[in-house]
């Protein structure tokens, strides 16, 4: 598997460390609630699809990258800096 | 058999190599198995299940019988197969799996009782009783069954791993392969050819036919000398393609040095390739199949096209009297081969009623080889005749079943071959790899004029996907006969028709897989074992589907097929953990003071990749107890230096580091004073402790973070997290700089009186209290000086830049020993904490939180931090939680054991009553008895209370009692002294 780095360009997947679903970015307001919390920690969606997920390019320049990718083709579809991608959102 | 005048080997290269003990001759360019057929050698191995006597079956890498064990000692390789391993002078090489020898072969026995063991026979035979299965059943059978031995001793090869990049990636030298690379070559695009052979040209090394005018081999000559002269292509031979992974990734196993040497060298073994492709060809050919005709494993009885290599690429007869039998016009041209090169055919049997004479030799049509005879070699066949029964004696049977386009690596992603009706196979699924074009044979495309131009189709569709400009290329002239084939899939009769020969599974085997109900082509391949060997079903897959839907009334479509996994070809696991033995397992991490260290005696412990020294030995210590106790009141009475460096130390700087550092931590940063140091709670989001350690504030926008030395890459990792996903706005910057700074503690009463020894300008309590930290001078040299304690004691943390350490370190040490102190290692250093209830990661274990540890006030109400709202949940501040205490014996030279658990007095210990557990252990010579900390349900409000430890594993039981998790100097009047 490959990676593209938004910084660094493409590189093998063992250079790259995987957290998981990108909802980690949206982080609740410390008073959004129990249910709000228990999503943000614990309920992840399982898609046979498209997916967004964070890695960081451990081995490289450390950034965190948003990974678009298919979890069926296993095609990936697009990278992001997770810094962009939460600035964007705000 | 040599023939004269035939084949591509260098006569003038005689190599000398030895089988069995015996010592034959071989001509540069042999692999084992044409060396061996060279020499009238038909057995060359027994089979797994049955130990029948087996010669070569193919003569190449799919090869299922011909495995042979290489070389002798540590260097003795397994089940190599004799159609892939070419000869070198003074080889070694020997037969496997049989008792005394391979002529006879006491377990052959197995063969006679092969009605009693065909599929399913273990399932249903060693049942009962349940415990005979690991002491009796399963070494038996290990011992009937198997392959070759390792030698058990460490192996001295030597192996490699490597990256390589390109546009296009060939996989396959055949015609279609050649005209492919030669395309993308010529059009400029970075190409890597591979090849599995040890020579480039496929098949039309094998075959009798002209390329562009010319003989095929000569073509390819041709070809590879233009490829080789050019800068943008890789010739890869020996090289097997195993396996197609997501992004354009292959799998590639070199075989350097394998057909070299006998002795070392200084080359690899092999080298496990990682090659990232931008698009790929796949021309790896095609398989010709078996037919399932009853006793149908005789050595002597091999695929067509392998006579065919063995005449004209090795100019070896595999008999002097070859019969051939097929369901296509490849049985002819074999005939033909032979009949040309002088070879005696004793008969070309068609299956098909239709085919019409082809050569000089007799030809039966509509006929089927029912029976052979030859127990250690083909003698005589009987072939059934629409004229009735027929012997012909024949000490080789060529058969053609037809081909199979290797498909293999089109399925590693999970593409699922087609069927197709004309070719009577499957064929590779239309995009079944992102970026791979399948061209020749692999594709279904048999004639070699079809390969040349399907292969240049292919370049043409790759260089278009990596935008490049496309050469003028056309393709040579070459055979373009049309492919006919009828269906052959089992020859009805008595006897036992092989189909996987690894395996030993025969027709007889899948009938019976289907009559039981293992209908599914996945169950049956389990059932039976059928695919499931080191050819991992390259010879027999499409004919057992063929005979499972026979048998359960299907078509071949509807019955489906079983998905080839990578490898391609068997890889040693030497080759792919390549690097990765002994020392290049894990990487080594060594303090400044490693070498001073090791020089004293001290054992050093592994903490993470770091080396740390365990105790420092004095002579006449006879136990790690004896040194550990003395350096404990070492540091309690005089002085005692350690090297901390391992710690992770983090440089925090900009703008908005306090408001950041109050983010990940509990505590406040932001209002630290510049030049004092702080103790710092991390949590994880989910509440429970992440890492702790200190913090200084060395200027207004200038931290430096102390991390647990296991703890230092997850809290970078994190900090990068929390900075880019979560507050990308504030304005800081971090960096690891643990490599960059040597650190040693410096412990006891004395330790400013040695400090003051070493540093350029003295210091004082007021200067320098409790917690303070900056800038100090040490032989000129600027370090850090931090007045923080892990030990209780009044002590200091010094730095200096890593270049300076080890001479910092050895200062130290001569100042220390002058004040009656030294060197102390972990496991001091991890009494000295137990006796202060310091933590460490033995306590923050993952399943702990602040409240746990007693330091629910350490989070702050003045502001977020991650994992604060977590930590206020309700179950997470229950009294009834497992939180820290202290623990002592009741008797204190009682033993106390970590990890056992604790029950109240008079209830029994089980997991019910389980009130607790102990996470660290220590003896306390300072307070003469064991210690420990642990975790007990409501334990902050059972002080004095007894409580019994069991440690069911190591069976000691210790009454204890309920402590405050600091043992000694609870008001901190040392540290602060």
């Amino acid at each position: 598997m490959r990676l593209t780095c938004p910084l660094c360009g493409e590189r093998d997947r063992r250079e790259f460390y995987y957290k998981g679903d990108a909802i980690a970015l949206n982080r609740p307001a410390p008073d959004a609630g129990t249910d709000a919390w228990d999503d943000y920690l614990y309920l992840r969606d399982n898609p046979a699809g498209v997916t967004k997920d964070l890695w960081q390019h451990e081995l490289g320049c450390s950034a965190w990258i948003v990974v678009e990718r298919n979890t069926v083709t296993h095609e990936v579809l697009s990278t992001a800096l997770a810094s962009d991608v939460k600035k964007a959102t705000k | 058999m040599r023939v004269t005048g035939k084949g591509l080997i260098n006569r003038d290269k005689q190599i000398s190599f030895s089988f069995d003990g015996k010592s034959y001759n071989g001509f540069e360019g042999d692999t084992i198995a044409s060396a061996l057929l060279a020499n009238d050698v038909r057995l060359m191995a027994r089979s797994f299940k049955y130990h029948r006597p087996r010669g070569p079956l193919t003569a190449g890498s799919e090869e299922p019988n011909a495995l042979m064990t290489l070389h002798s000692g540590a260097r003795q390789t397994p089940n190599v197969r004799a159609t892939a391993q070419e000869i070198f002078s003074g080889l070694e090489v020997r037969s496997q799996n049989n008792w005394p020898n391979l002529e006879r072969d006491v377990m052959s026995v197995n063969d006679m009782f092969s009605n009693f063991l065909s599929a399913g026979f273990y399932y249903k035979t060693f049942m009962w009783p349940r415990a005979f299965w690991e002491k009796l059943y399963e070494p038996i059978i290990r011992r009937a069954a198997g392959l070759g031995a390792l030698s058990g001793l460490h192996d001295e090869d030597m192996n490699e791993k490597a990256y390589a990049f390109c546009d296009v990636l060939v996989i396959g030298s055949g015609p279609a392969g050649l005209m492919a690379a030669l395309t993308a070559a010529r059009s400029g695009a970075d190409v890597i050819l591979a090849e599995d052979d040890s020579r480039f040209g496929g098949r039309l090394l094998s075959e009798v036919e002209d390329v562009d005018g010319k003989p095929g081999h000569l073509w390819v000559d041709d070809v590879i000398a233009e490829l080789s002269a050019m800068d943008n292509v890789r010739l890869m031979k020996r090289t097997s393609i195993v396996g197609a992974y997501d992004q354009g990734t292959y799998g590639a196993v070199e075989r350097v040095s394998g057909h070299l040497r006998g002795a070392h060298a200084d080359a690899p073994l092999e080298v496990f390739w990682r090659i990232s492709a931008k698009q790929s060809v796949l021309a790896a050919g095609a398989l010709e199949r078996p037919v399932a005709f009853p006793m149908n494993d005789r050595p002597g009885i091999m695929t067509a096209s392998a006579v065919r290599s063995y005449l004209n690429r090795w100019g070896v007869a595999p008999g002097k009297r070859v019969a051939v039998f097929g369901n296509n016009d490849d049985a002819h041209r074999t005939a033909r081969d032979l009949a040309a090169a002088g070879v005696e055919v004793a008969a070309l049997i068609d299956s098909r009623p239709d085919s019409g004479p082809s050569g000089d030799f007799p030809i039966l049509t509509g006929a089927e080889v029912i029976d052979t005879k030859g127990r250690l070699g083909l003698k005589q066949i009987t072939v059934r005749t629409n004229a009735g029964m027929q012997t012909i004696s024949a000490d080789c049977l060529a058969m053609s079943g037809g081909w199979n386009p290797s498909v293999h690596l089109t399925c590693h992603m999970n593409g699922r071959p087609v069927w197709d009706d004309k070719l009577l196979s499957f064929v590779p699924k239309d995009g079944a790899i992102p970026g791979m074009t399948v061209a020749g044979a692999a594709q279904g495309v048999m004639s070699t004029a079809g390969a040349l131009q399907s292969g240049l189709e292919a370049a043409k569709t790759a260089l278009a996907a990596v935008d490049a400009k496309v050469a003028d290329v056309t393709a040579p002239q070459a055979e373009d006969a049309a492919y006919n084939i009828a269906p052959l899939w089992q020859v009805s009769g008595k006897g036992r028709a092989w189909l996987d020969f690894q395996n030993d599974v025969t027709t007889k085997d899948v009938k019976q897989a289907a009559a039981e109900n293992y209908q599914s082509v996945e169950h049956m391949k389990r059932y039976t074992t059928q695919g499931m060997a080191t050819d991992q079903g390259k010879n027999s897959n499409v004919g057992a589907l063929a005979v499972l839907a026979d048998a359960t009334g299907r078509g071949i479509p509807e019955t489906g097929t079983t998905t080839f996994r990578p490898p391609f070809t068997p890889v040693a696991m030497a080759t792919l953990g390549a690097g990765a033995r002994g020392a290049g397992f894990a990487p080594q991490r060594f303090i400044t003071s490693h070498d001073m260290t090791v020089k004293a005696g001290a054992p050093m412990i592994e903490a993470g990749l770091w080396y740390r020294p365990s105790y420092y030995p004095e002579k006449g210590e006879l136990t790690w107890r004896e040194s550990t106790d003395r350096e404990v009141n070492m540091v309690r009475n005089h002085v005692g230096i350690t090297d901390v460096s391992t710690l992770g130390k983090i440089d925090v700087q900009g703008p908005d580091a306090g408001a950041f550092l109050d983010f990940v931590y509990t505590n406040m940063f932001s209002t630290l004073k510049v030049g004092r140091v702080r103790y710092g709670l991390m949590l994880r989001e989910d509440g429970f402790v992440m890492d702790d350690g200190t913090t200084a504030r060395l200027g207004e926008n200038h931290y430096v973070m102390t991390t647990t030395t296991a703890g230092a890459g997850e809290v970078m990792k994190h900090l990068e997290f929390v900075h880019q996903c979560l507050v990308p706005d504030m304005d800081v910057q971090f960096i690891s700089v643990t490599e960059q700074w040597a650190q040693f503690a410096v412990a006891g009463p004395k330790s400013r009186v040695l400090l003051n020894r070493i540093l350029d300008s003295e210091i004082d309590n007021d200067s320098w209290p409790f917690m303070a930290c900056g800038d100090v001078s040490m032989g000129g040299v600027q370090g850090r000086l931090f007045r923080i304690s892990f030990s209780g004691e009044h002590a200091y943390e010094v730095a200096i830049p890593s270049r300076y350490g080890e001479a910092l370190y050895a200062a130290l040490l001569e100042e220390a020993k002058a004040l009656d102190g030294g060197s102390y290692g972990m496991e001091a250093l991890n009494v000295l904490r137990i006796e202060k209830g310091f933590i460490t990661h033995s306590e923050i274990h993952g399943r702990i939180n602040a409240f746990d540890i007693g330091m629910e006030r350490m989070i702050s109400a003045k502001k977020d931090c991650i994992g604060k709202t977590s930590a206020a949940r309700p179950g997470q501040v229950a009294q009834d939680r497992d939180r820290l205490v202290g623990l002592k014996p009741v008797t204190p030279s009682q033993k106390l054991m970590a990890g056992a658990h604790f029950y109240n007095v008079g209830a029994e210990a089980t997991r019910e009553n389980d009130q607790g557990y102990i996470t660290s252990v220590c003896y306390s010579p300072t307070m003469k008895s064991y210690l420990a900390l642990g975790f007990v349900k409501n334990g902050p409000n059972r002080m004095g209370e007894k409580i019994r430890m069991v440690d069911a594993l190591r069976g000691v039981e210790t009454l204890c009692e309920i402590c405050h998790p600091v043992f000694m100097d609870q008001e901190g009047e040392k540290t602060r002294g």
